[in-house]
This record gives C-alpha cells, structure tokens and sequence, in this order.
C-alpha cells in the first residue's frame, strides 16, 4: 500500500504538491525545499503539451531519491498499448499512485503540429487501470502478479457545464478512481458548490478529494494563467488586487493562503495538492502559514477534523 | 450501401465521423466525435469559461451542448453511462448494420466496467 494510499484510509489529511517540470537534471532540487510536508509528488505528463522528461522516468526518479510519486498519465500522447506499457511499467517499479487525465490538447502547446492520440478518454483510462489492477490487460490477457495500483484521476470545479462536473466525477469513480486532485481555482465560490454537491451525492464518502493551490510570485504570472493555461480563470479583480498591493509577491502568497485555507475548511475535503510556479519554497511556506504538521507530525497524530 | 446512405443522413444533421458505434442516443443526440479530443465519457477541464471549447475556442463544447440536450429527453440518465473505447476497426462502417448484429456492444475481454 503507497503512502498517499494509506495516509488517505487512515483518514489523515493529505499534502501533494506537483513537481516543477524536469528535463535531464535536477528532480532532487525540485522537491528538496518541501519534502518534509507532502505525502506524495505528481510527476507530470508533458503539462500543457511541452515535452519534458517521462512521467514513468520522473517517478522512478522520485523512488529513488525516497519521495513518493504520483505518475500522471494523460491520453494526448499515447495509445492504449502505450498506456498500459507504461502502467506495466511503473508496477515493475513499485509505483501504485497513478492519476489519470485527458490532457491538455496539443495546441496548448510549443508544438501544436503535433498528432493527438486520444485513443482513450480519462475514465476509459481508469477503467484500463482497474482492469490491469484486476490481474488483466485489456485484451484480457493475464498480468501475473496483478499489480497494486491506487488510482486517482483530475475534476475541475471551475469548467463549464459546472452542474455535471460532481457527476463526471462519480463516473471516475465508477471506473477506479480514489482519490481526486481538483484543478487549481480562483473562484472558491466554484469548490464551495463542487464540494456541497459532492457531500450531497456521496461523492466525497467514495473518493479522497484534493482541491489544487497555485503559488505564483508575481501578477503578472495569474495573468499567464488565466491567458494561457486550458481551464483556469483567474478573475480580474484578483489579478489587480496583487497588482495595486506594495509588495505584489507578498499579495499573490496571500491570495493563495486564503485560497487554501477556504479550502482546507470545506466540508468533505481530504487534503491539499499544492502547485508552485518556479517558486518551491513558497510551498513549505504555505504548510507553516496554515499550521499543517510535517508528514511525520501528521502521521503521529490521532485523525483530527480539520 | 447502408453505410452510404447513414453517412448521407447523418453527416449533414449531426456530423457524423462514422465511427461505426454510436452513441448519440445517450450523448442528448450531440455527436462526441465532434470533440477535438473524440471524448465518449464527458467534457474534458478545458472548457473555456463562456462554454466553449479549449481547442476550437469559436466552437461550444460538444460536452456541454450534450449535457445541456441530454436532460430534454426522457432517457436523460443515460449520459451517467460509462462507454467503452472506441473499436478503431468499425470505422467508417454502418452503425446501423453494427447495432442490428450486436457487433457495436463488443467490448475487450478485460473490459469489465458496468455502463
């Protein structure tokens, strides 16, 4: 059982942060600054469709340097078989946290001419994953030993149609997923209504949900987000309340300590997935503000509401 | 023949990419091969906050047009449904023929997620 997983069952609140992207060097830097606060870190799958190095490569890396690995896969650049390799793959590693996701599109990124795949969607994805968990490929051909797998899976609150999004997010459950980890938000009017719904429809009882914080250093990086980044709608009055504030990096840190703390309050709430821009330390920083204990503090303790 | 003539009725009047297993009936009669992304099960997190969608931003999400359509009809659960990837085989042929003989309900072996 991973870390994340049974941190999740013994019903502690979580912490994932997402590694900044990682190309030939340099992973241990990436998540040195935070370490002692998270339960896991997602190595991404080519985000906003930049290539960089593998997610599988980026969690093995992980493993190695003893930080646990959340792998992202998304169906933008590979097939069926592709994926399940890659699922095979990680098992043969021993790296159960898998998160499923479409993907951004290929236009979102530097080399839009490229082919999308798309030969699965997210819960299609899942679904592969619970069936290899199960002891088979999806031909039906036998994996021996079955792999344990803990699989988890994105829903964003802040997308339209906003009244299906607690149902796409049942599905995933239907096909496998345990935990979610919400795509980051500005508007924490949308995760107070995407939370109410999920407590409503049982959601939250089924899956771990894991809302996303976003830690930027400037406003001029919210308005790359809300510019560039599929999904995410920075409202403007945030921008220019960063922008009119007299130590503009110290707002955007604000804003997004009062995001988690919203967050953090909301009932059905699981933990927190945390997304640095460049700027990893203001991760640990973010922990200290909000009073989260360290991974081994949180592991000592008796579950306590938060 | 019949697949001919299914393209001929179904292009025009939903822009049918003839994927030879169809699924409009749950999808509120919105082809999901329209999606950029040829999604079966829901919208992606890309939509765009006016509803539009994330690759063709002057398109409005096929998903959102779907959900939307899908609660006028009296079968409107039936978008909650899990459907299966697509079997890139039946491509270009009739749905109709492949509904008739059962073919387009064929799933793989180590599909075992209920709909």
């Amino acid at each position: 059982m991973s870390r994340l997983e049974d941190a999740i069952a013994a019903g502690r609140f979580v912490v994932t942060a997402e590694l900044l992207t990682v190309d030939t060097a340099g992973v241990y830097e990436k998540f040195a600054p935070y370490e002692d606060y998270v339960d896991a870190v997602n190595a991404t799958d080519n985000t906003s469709a930049h290539a960089h190095a593998s997610p599988l490569a980026v969690a093995i890396a992980l493993k190695q340097l003893g930080m646990e690995p959340v792998m992202q896969l998304t169906c933008r650049d590979r097939n069926r078989l592709a994926l399940e390799a890659e699922i095979a793959g990680a098992a043969l590693h021993g790296i159960e946290n898998i998160c499923c996701l479409t993907g951004d599109d290929v236009t979102a990124g530097d080399e839009p001419e490229a082919r999308r795949v798309f030969d699965l969607d997210s819960i299609q994805l899942l679904a592969l994953g619970t069936a290899m968990a199960n002891g088979t490929y999806l031909s039906g051909r036998k994996i021996d030993p079955a792999p344990h797998l803990f699989l988890g899976a994105v829903e964003n609150a802040g997308a339209p149609p906003f009244d299906y999004r607690v149902d796409r997010a049942l599905k995933k459950v239907r096909a496998g997923a345990r935990f979610l980890q919400l795509q980051v938000g500005f508007r924490p009017e949308q995760t107070d209504a995407f939370m109410r719904e999920a407590v409503a429809k049982g959601l939250a009882d089924q899956c771990a949900l894991i809302p996303s914080i976003c830690l930027v250093r400037s406003p001029g990086a919210l308005r790359f987000i809300d510019a560039n980044v599929p999904g995410i709608e920075v409202p403007a009055e945030t921008i220019e309340r960063c922008e009119r504030a007299q130590d503009p990096e110290a707002e955007c840190f604000e804003v997004a300590c009062e995001l988690a703390e919203h967050a953090r309050s909301l009932p059905g709430v699981a933990g927190l997935h945390l997304i640095s821009f460049r700027r990893e330390a203001g991760i640990a920083r973010l922990c200290q503000r909000l009073e989260i204990p360290t991974r081994e503090a949180r592991a000592d303790s008796r579950p306590v509401a938060v | 023949m019949i697949a001919a003539i299914e393209a001929a009725l179904k292009k025009p009047v939903f822009g049918c990419h003839m994927c030879g297993q169809c699924v409009l009936h749950s999808t509120g009669l919105t082809c999901p091969m329209e999606c950029p992304k040829t999604l079966r099960n829901g919208p992606c997190g890309g939509v765009r906050p006016d509803g539009h969608c994330e690759v063709k931003p002057e398109m409005r999400c096929v998903w959102v047009k779907a959900v939307e359509r899908s609660r006028r009809l009296p079968w409107a659960h039936e978008i909650h449904d899990i459907r299966p990837p697509v079997d890139n085989r039946l491509e270009g042929t009739s749905s109709w023929v492949n509904l008739y003989t059962g073919r387009d309900k064929q799933t793989p072996e180590g599909w075992h997620v209920e709909a």
